[in-house]
């Protein structure tokens, strides 16, 4: 089947959608939304946005780009260099391995998949931070930045919906709900 | 699909390994990656900044609504206070008098004019894992590593990274924070000490410490790269601990606009820590 240029740039530019939407997720992530009187705690939200497109289309989404995003996060975030690259890439293997298991399952399943694997970020998260710093962390603001990023992921995951609509069909094993 | 399933394997273990190796360098010598991430940040600056004004705006509307729900109680309190600080500001412009007689009778030398450079915060790390935040000024507006960062309270922290147009302020509750202060009336010295909790430790205090919950907590300026007799806070001892901890000045505030305070010290900074840019 022969393609006009027109379409031919269309699909490029929906292709990039992933990839430029977790830049964007790792900017979402750097805003200060301090509010007064509470110490400002931000989920993780580029760890939703790997989760998501690992899950449904990881075809569109290189490990190298989740790697470079990691890196983004960690030089914005100020946390050392690599703990990010390393958390993301982890959870994403896990996730495109365990991808077929997720195919057609109701969102409560999936979302306690993206529980269990924020839990699994987090806690990687935890030990290489304090082992790299030299001290262990406090884990109390750790566990509420835990159970924020667990409750925000439906509301994001309507957002990546949207914009999955868009994308051109995948390959075979890819499922789109 | 076998033979792609394995590369796929070998790619993610590759990067995983290359990941873990730039953590371990980073552990080695943290300052490596200073311009790398300096640069990313730049690069961020424009975006954030303009990303952070509505948020910005959001959270004062609901800090607004919160202030009308409160209005009533609110009112009387501030003028209660009102009351109380026009009799302390009485007393302040009586001792600034005496002070000025005093110092000119020592013939002391005055401190160094300070200079503000003024700056938004345009990024905030969230807080689990460190305190830092981003502010949009860097070198072209004249920051320097080092300089101490001020709210209309008190001491907020210090400049850790500086890049071109942003720079890095690592709040006084960070891990990495260490900031020598003097404790009450009796000026004891200390290292102001965090630990990520919004109330940073008192460490080395001298063995037999008179202080006490309620104590001002202000920078020492030993080691030089502090101004002397910033505000940071009020001694406070946690329920269910006997340990002394600081409530810092600013952290009720909500943090939109910073100054950064260049007394033209560099201190224990100068070398070790700076940059090639900014020597």
């Amino acid at each position: 089947m022969k393609r006009s240029s027109w379409q031919g740039l269309d699909t490029a530019a929906r292709t990039v959608t992933p990839t430029l939407l977790l830049v964007a997720l790792v900017l979402m992530g750097q805003l200060p939304y301090s509010l007064s009187g509470h110490a400002s705690v931000t989920p993780y939200f580029v760890l939703m946005g790997v989760f998501y497109w690992g899950l449904h289309r990881p075809d569109l989404l290189p490990a190298v780009v989740v790697f470079l995003v990691g890196l983004i996060q960690d030089a914005l975030e100020g946390e050392p260099f690599g703990v990010n690259a390393f958390v993301l890439i982890a959870v994403y293997w896990l996730v495109v391995s365990q991808q077929r298991h997720f195919g057609g399952r109701p969102f409560l399943v999936v979302w306690a998949g993206f529980a269990a694997a924020a839990l699994i970020a987090d806690i990687l998260r935890w030990i290489l931070v304090s082992l790299v710093l030299g001290a262990p962390l406090a884990p109390w603001a750790i566990m509420l930045e835990y159970f924020m990023t667990v409750m925000f992921y439906p509301v994001l995951t309507v957002a990546f919906a949207l914009a999955h609509k868009t994308l051109p069909r995948g390959e075979s094993g890819e499922f789109v709900d | 699909m076998p033979f792609r399933h394995s590369a796929q394997r070998s790619t993610f273990a590759l990067l995983l390994l290359l990941a873990a190796g730039i953590m371990f360098i980073g552990k080695a010598d943290p300052t490596v990656y200073e311009r790398t991430r300096m640069v990313v940040t730049d690069v961020a600056t424009p975006i954030l900044d303009t990303f952070s004004h509505p948020v910005a705006a959001g959270g004062e509307f609901i800090a607004d609504l919160k202030l009308l729900y409160a209005a009533h109680d609110e009112n009387r309190a501030l003028r209660e206070e009102n009351d109380r600080l026009r009799r302390w500001r009485a007393v302040a412009e009586g001792l600034e008098s005496e002070n000025a007689r005093l110092r000119g009778m020592l013939n002391l030398a005055p401190d160094a004019p300070a200079r503000f450079i003024t700056g938004r915060v345009i990024g905030d790390s969230g807080g689990a894992f460190l305190r830092s935040v981003l502010v949009n000024i860097g070198t072209r507006d004249g920051v320097r590593k080092g300089v101490a960062a001020v709210d209309g309270s008190g001491l907020l922290g210090r400049i850790a990274e500086v890049g071109d147009r942003s720079s890095r302020i690592l709040l006084v509750s960070d891990l990495n924070s260490r900031i020598p202060v003097l404790v009450g009336e009796s000026r004891e010295r200390a290292i102001l000490a965090g630990d990520n909790s919004d109330q940073p430790k008192l460490a080395y205090l001298p063995a037999e410490i008179s202080i006490a919950p309620g104590d001002l907590v202000i920078t020492s300026g030993h080691g030089g790269a502090f101004p002397a007799g910033l505000p940071v806070g009020i001694v406070v001892r946690p329920d269910d601990s006997e340990e002394l901890r600081v409530q810092p000045f600013h952290s009720t505030r909500r943090l939109e606009f910073v100054r950064l305070m260049d007394f033209g010290l560099t201190g224990v900074l100068q070398d070790r820590d700076l940059g090639p840019a900014d020597r």
